[in-house]
């Protein structure tokens, strides 16, 4: 056991945690987004598959890796603007419509892969980000490399949470968006118009997330399987809960879970045969169910979260 | 000039023709992707026509896809019926089969007029219990059940994978994970010969018939429809709200259990990991497209599943992945949500309508 806390002092694992917290770090902060601004989007495990695909593809087929970014934004925005309309201007459930964009996007993704590709019995690769690898970096004890070791998608993850926090604190727009979470019908006397700036939010937070996506498969891997984002956008959205709806925390929540996740799997390499390794496998959904247990009851959700709103009705 | 008025109420022709509407404007839809795709649309709908209801055979293949998605989709009518989001049948489906060869794959042997419903029981109660956890989770602790369901759904298959490898895997299985087979004492008999179709059917109709009646005719439906709509409102009427969703949520798990004990009995007669290909999530769709009416999910189901039998026999005849069903079924979903836009608004055309309410 001893042996295996050391592990938690070599930047390897380090390493390993933060790239496992990447994809949840895009996920927690495009669902906060949405979620600051009264709208459940149950669509993310969809829009990560379908952002993985989609940035894949572009690459795949010559695009350079930003590109594949920017194409994974697009195409996450896209069916943000589809769960917006419909929950948003329409007032529909929007647990239902959630499950509904995740169905769409998820079949529209493996449908498009299989009919660009057909016949590839192993999946095609891509080149994928690099790792910083910044020798100037390197020199900082301990962090250093672990920052280095990461690429560039995982730099720009940090830089858009810190983005999003400013935005929603300390910015008219972020202000906006909060009031219509929290109070749609205020916000609509002082002018803003709910309506608006919650199809934005939805459709900003959606792109957020399907970069989480593209991370998968430009980032961490460098082909795109079918069924890979196994319930990560799930698990975001349990650690915005976790995290009370507060960017900080809920960052801090993915990279704990990060960390959780690469220990994991160290301890199951170190036990061997002797626990099923689906019990490893089960871990991190048990982990996320407990911690919505725990902080369910402190958590301060949005008041208007899950409210539609109708001009003119209480 | 158009403009929308609330209705007061939904004519019963307008509450029919939104769901058939839905079902045509998500085939229609598929129309764009089997373009991209390069086939002759006109063909394509043709054969996926025949290879879901052009022969006997075809409609026996269509029912028996329709049989786990009549349990999964009244699960779902069940619980959302009362507003408890239940998006956990595919593991509560996995929980009910995986009960179901625990104990009729040679744990207990009796004469099947015992055993049937041995396993039945079985595997209600697994599903049942799987339910119930995240409702009490909600009532007690205020956790959402939506996100507890969807992430046991994981965990339940990898719980499944750990016992097909383990105590339940089948000593004369060659190695591959899966359970024994169950008695033939435990089996559905076919209700029709040489095709796969079997009684799991007829228990799916009849449960349709219980849950309808349940909805309609007792107190329990009423009380489950009132916390749906207001449980604050309920609570102050005096009915035990708490008490009403751990009955809603027990009897969504069971129906959905149902849905996995009848796949193994009926169907396949043993237990893999890949029983499901997502009845669970399919079920949901069942059940907006029903409106969450008991009745209306046999209907749905019956268009879902020829749906998946057509677009397989489609595919397989064009080369078109058959991802294209999983497509217009997530289709059909987001086109019925837009699609109760009718329900709850009425569309007036000129100038008459100015209304009170109206809204332009």
């Amino acid at each position: 056991m001893i042996e295996a806390l050391d592990v938690l002092l070599t930047t390897a694992f380090w390493i390993a945690a933060i790239r496992i917290a990447t994809p949840l770090i895009y996920g927690v902060i495009g669902e906060l987004v949405c979620e600051r601004a009264g709208v459940l989007n149950l669509g993310i495990e969809g829009i990560m598959t379908a952002g993985a695909m989609a940035g894949w593809m572009t690459v795949y087929f010559g695009g350079s890796l930003w590109a594949g970014v920017a194409v994974a934004a697009l195409t996450g925005g896209g069916f943000g603007l589809i769960h917006a309309l419909i929950t948003v201007v329409l007032g529909r459930s929007q647990h239902v419509t959630g499950i509904g964009i995740t169905l769409l996007a998820t079949s529209g993704s493996y449908f498009t892969y299989r009919m660009v590709l057909p016949d590839v019995s192993s999946p095609p690769r891509i080149e994928p980000f690099p790792p910083l690898g910044w020798d100037w970096l390197q020199k900082i004890p301990f962090l250093g490399p672990v920052i280095a070791g990461q690429t560039a998608l995982t730099v720009l993850a940090f830089v858009l949470a810190v983005l999003v926090a400013w935005v929603l604190w300390r910015t008219p727009a972020g202000l906006a968006v909060r009031a219509v979470g929290d109070n749609p019908a205020a916000a609509d006397a002082q002018g803003i118009d709910p309506i608006r700036v919650r199809i934005a939010a939805v459709v900003a937070g959606s792109a957020i997330m399907a970069v989480g996506g593209a991370f998968l498969t430009m980032s961490a891997f460098n082909a795109f399987f079918f069924e890979m984002i196994a319930g990560r956008g799930w698990i975001a959205i349990a650690l915005v809960v976790f995290g009370s709806w507060m960017p900080g925390k809920a960052v801090l929540g993915a990279i704990l879970f990060g960390a959780f996740d690469a220990f994991q799997v160290r301890l199951q390499q170190s036990v061997g045969g002797a626990i099923p390794h689906q019990v490893f496998l089960m871990l991190p959904y048990l982990l996320s169910i407990a911690a919505l247990v725990v902080m369910s009851r402190r958590a301060s959700v949005p008041k208007a979260l899950m409210v539609a709103y109708v001009k003119g009705q209480r | 000039m158009i403009r929308l008025e609330p209705r007061a109420s939904v004519p019963p022709l307008v509450a029919a023709a939104v769901p058939v509407g839905a079902g045509v404007a998500a085939l229609a839809l598929a129309a764009v992707p089997l373009m991209l795709a390069g086939v002759d649309v006109g063909r394509a709908f043709a054969l996926m026509a025949g290879g879901a209801l052009g022969s006997t055979f075809a409609v026996t293949e269509t029912l028996t896809r329709a049989t786990p998605l009549v349990f999964t989709g009244l699960a779902a009518a069940v619980a959302f019926r009362a507003r408890l989001w239940n998006i956990g049948g595919e593991g509560q489906l996995y929980a009910g089969a995986l009960a179901a060869v625990a104990v009729g794959a040679g744990a207990v042997t009796l004469p099947p007029l015992l055993m049937v419903p041995l396993v039945v029981v079985a595997g209600m109660l697994a599903g049942a219990l799987l339910m119930v956890v995240p409702t009490i989770m909600r009532t007690r602790f205020g956790v959402d059940e939506v996100v507890t369901t969807l992430l046991s759904n994981f965990v339940v298959v990898l719980f499944v994978s750990m016992m097909l490898d383990g105590p339940l895997k089948d000593p004369m299985g060659g190695g591959w994970p899966q359970s024994a087979p169950i008695l033939a004492e435990a089996e559905l008999p076919r209700l029709v010969a040489q095709t796969r179709l079997h009684a799991g059917l007829v228990m799916a109709l009849a449960a349709a018939l219980l849950v309808y009646g349940l909805d309609r005719f007792t107190v329990w439906g009423f009380e489950a429809r009132a916390v749906g709509l207001n449980p604050a409102a309920a609570r102050f009427a005096g009915l035990r709200v708490n008490a009403t969703f751990l009955r809603v949520g027990a009897l969504s798990g069971a129906l959905a259990g149902l849905a996995g004990v009848s796949e193994v009995i009926g169907l396949k007669g043993y237990l893999t990991t890949d029983l499901s290909p997502g009845f669970g999530y399919t079920g949901i769709v069942v059940a907006m497209l029903a409106m969450l009416n008991p009745l209306g999910v046999v209907a749905s189901a019956v268009f879902l599943a020829a749906v998946f039998v057509g677009a397989d026999s489609m595919g397989r005849a064009l080369g078109v992945s058959t991802y294209i069903a999983s497509l217009i079924v997530a289709l059909s979903l987001v086109s019925m949500l837009v699609g109760q836009m009718f329900l709850t608004w009425r569309v007036r055309l000129g100038r008459g309508a100015a209304a009170a309410g109206g809204r332009p």
